[in-house]
């Protein structure tokens, strides 16, 4: 129990940013209460994006050491980042709707994320489609690292293609953080709530297959 | 374990040279079945007429002459770029070719076939798709080098793929569903470029989608020759 401190906080923590981020916080001009999404929708999209990132670094520490503990923590942060980028897809299709009156329009923001969608249900048929442990691991890792290669690519060809309408209260070209101080502490809480929720997660399933591992070397 | 070693190890010129072997083999195999070509080409033609006979009178715009190329281009290469290696499981010789060839070597031979296949495709395809559509390409130069570049990424990215699918299951659907995310870039930047191409644009004017079929395909290329091996070897 002592060890679990931090899991008592993080629900602690969560449910300060859940009621700061619709008591507390300003809503932003033009966007109306649909601005209350961003401490929801943003941070999932953010793990989304880490928990891809995560995924090719075991997976090139896989072929480096060739120990299938890696590629249990490869495939487990696939797992999680799938749900958070479904999650990121739902919450801003909606807020799409609401907004640009159409639940998609391919927006790059849209676009890049589709693209990751897409990398992710490959990632998993290519898994479903191999029997053999290692060599599951092995292709798998191999096609995460040409998937992580591809991304620099699509950050810079699709904006190049279309314009975006996707608000920037983060990056923009002035460089500058335009938020409200409240929102902005709201925002980061969240974010770095998310991103503890993101590693819990991880570290369930991961013991769950480290668990599933033992029970079928019993076995 | 020391086949990387051993790769690097290799004078360049012995790797040109098995590499030259692999491909004269596989391009002798083709000859005997014409499979792949068969059906890579019989695919490209289908869903050419498909289109034509579909739009009838009709003269599209060239945005989607473009998409339209390239779409044809990219599933005629979903049908046929994986027999290379799906070929050599089946017909149960991959063990054999482990034995006598370094990855290397065999990843490169394997590749000029595919861009080969690609460019006969093409061959073909081109002047069929010229003459069906009706597309005006008033800049050849820069059309002719957007098709070859795109092509070579295309077969690039197929090739590892096809390397990744034949130890699969399902072979078939897992091969487009694999290469096409990869094939964004390529489809994405080809399709501008033609689309430039066939409006009058020189090579100044596609410079940038050049630049970026280039480096994609140098990228995906240098990444497949460094993970061939680990997907090659059992």
């Amino acid at each position: 129990m002592k060890r679990d401190w931090w899991k008592w906080l993080l629900g602690i923590w969560m449910t300060v940013m859940i009621l700061g981020a619709f008591l507390y916080t300003p809503v932003a001009k033009g966007l109306g209460q649909t601005t209350r999404v961003l401490y929801f929708h943003v941070p999932s999209a953010w793990v989304a994006t880490l928990s891809f990132f995560i995924s090719a670094l075991y997976s090139i520490r896989y072929l480096q050491k060739q120990n299938i503990v890696y590629d249990i923590w490869a495939a487990s942060s696939a797992q999680i980042g799938f749900m958070f980028t479904v999650l990121a897809t739902v919450t801003g299709s909606i807020w799409a709707k609401e907004i640009w009156q159409s639940y998609w329009n391919w927006d790059p923001r849209e676009t890049s994320i589709f693209v990751l969608l897409l990398i992710y249900a490959a990632y998993f048929a290519l898994r479903s489609a191999i029997e053999e442990k290692n060599q599951k691991a092995r292709l798998a890792a191999v096609y995460s690292i040409l998937a992580f290669v591809t991304v620099p690519f699509l950050v810079f060809v699709i904006p190049r293609i279309y314009d975006s309408l996707h608000p920037d209260p983060l990056i923009n070209p002035e460089r500058k953080i335009k938020m409200d101080p409240r929102m902005l502490q709201v925002f980061l809480g969240s974010l770095f709530g998310f991103t503890v929720l993101f590693y819990w997660i991880l570290r369930i399933k991961t013991e769950i297959e480290f668990l599933k591992l033992k029970l079928s070397k019993r076995m | 374990m020391n086949l990387r070693k051993s790769a690097l190890e290799e004078n360049v010129w012995t790797l040109l040279v098995k590499s030259n072997i692999i491909f004269q083999k596989d391009f002798h195999l083709e000859f005997r079945t014409r499979y792949a070509i068969n059906a890579i080409i019989l695919f490209a033609v289908i869903s050419l007429t498909a289109v034509s006979f579909s739009i009838g009178p009709m003269q599209l715009d060239p945005p989607i002459q473009s998409a339209m190329l390239w779409i044809i281009i990219f599933f005629s290469a979903m049908s046929g770029l994986a027999h290379i290696f799906v070929r050599e499981e089946e017909q149960q010789t991959s063990d054999t070719l482990r034995l006598v060839a370094p990855p290397t070597a065999i990843f490169l031979g394997k590749w000029v076939f595919n861009v080969v296949l690609l460019f006969s495709l093409e061959i073909i395809v081109i002047p069929l798709y010229i003459a069906l559509l009706n597309v005006d390409v008033q800049g050849m130069g820069a059309f002719l080098t957007i098709i070859i570049l795109g092509s070579v990424g295309l077969a690039s990215i197929g090739t590892i793929m096809a390397a990744i699918v034949a130890q699969a299951s399902t072979r078939g659907a897992l091969f487009a569903v694999l290469s096409f995310p990869l094939s964004i870039p390529v489809l994405r930047s080809a399709i501008q470029g033609t689309w430039t191409a066939i409006q009058g644009g020189g090579l100044a004017d596609c410079l940038a989608d050049i630049q970026l079929l280039f480096s994609f395909t140098v990228v995906i290329l240098t990444s497949s020759i460094m993970l061939f091996e680990f997907i090659w070897r059992k």
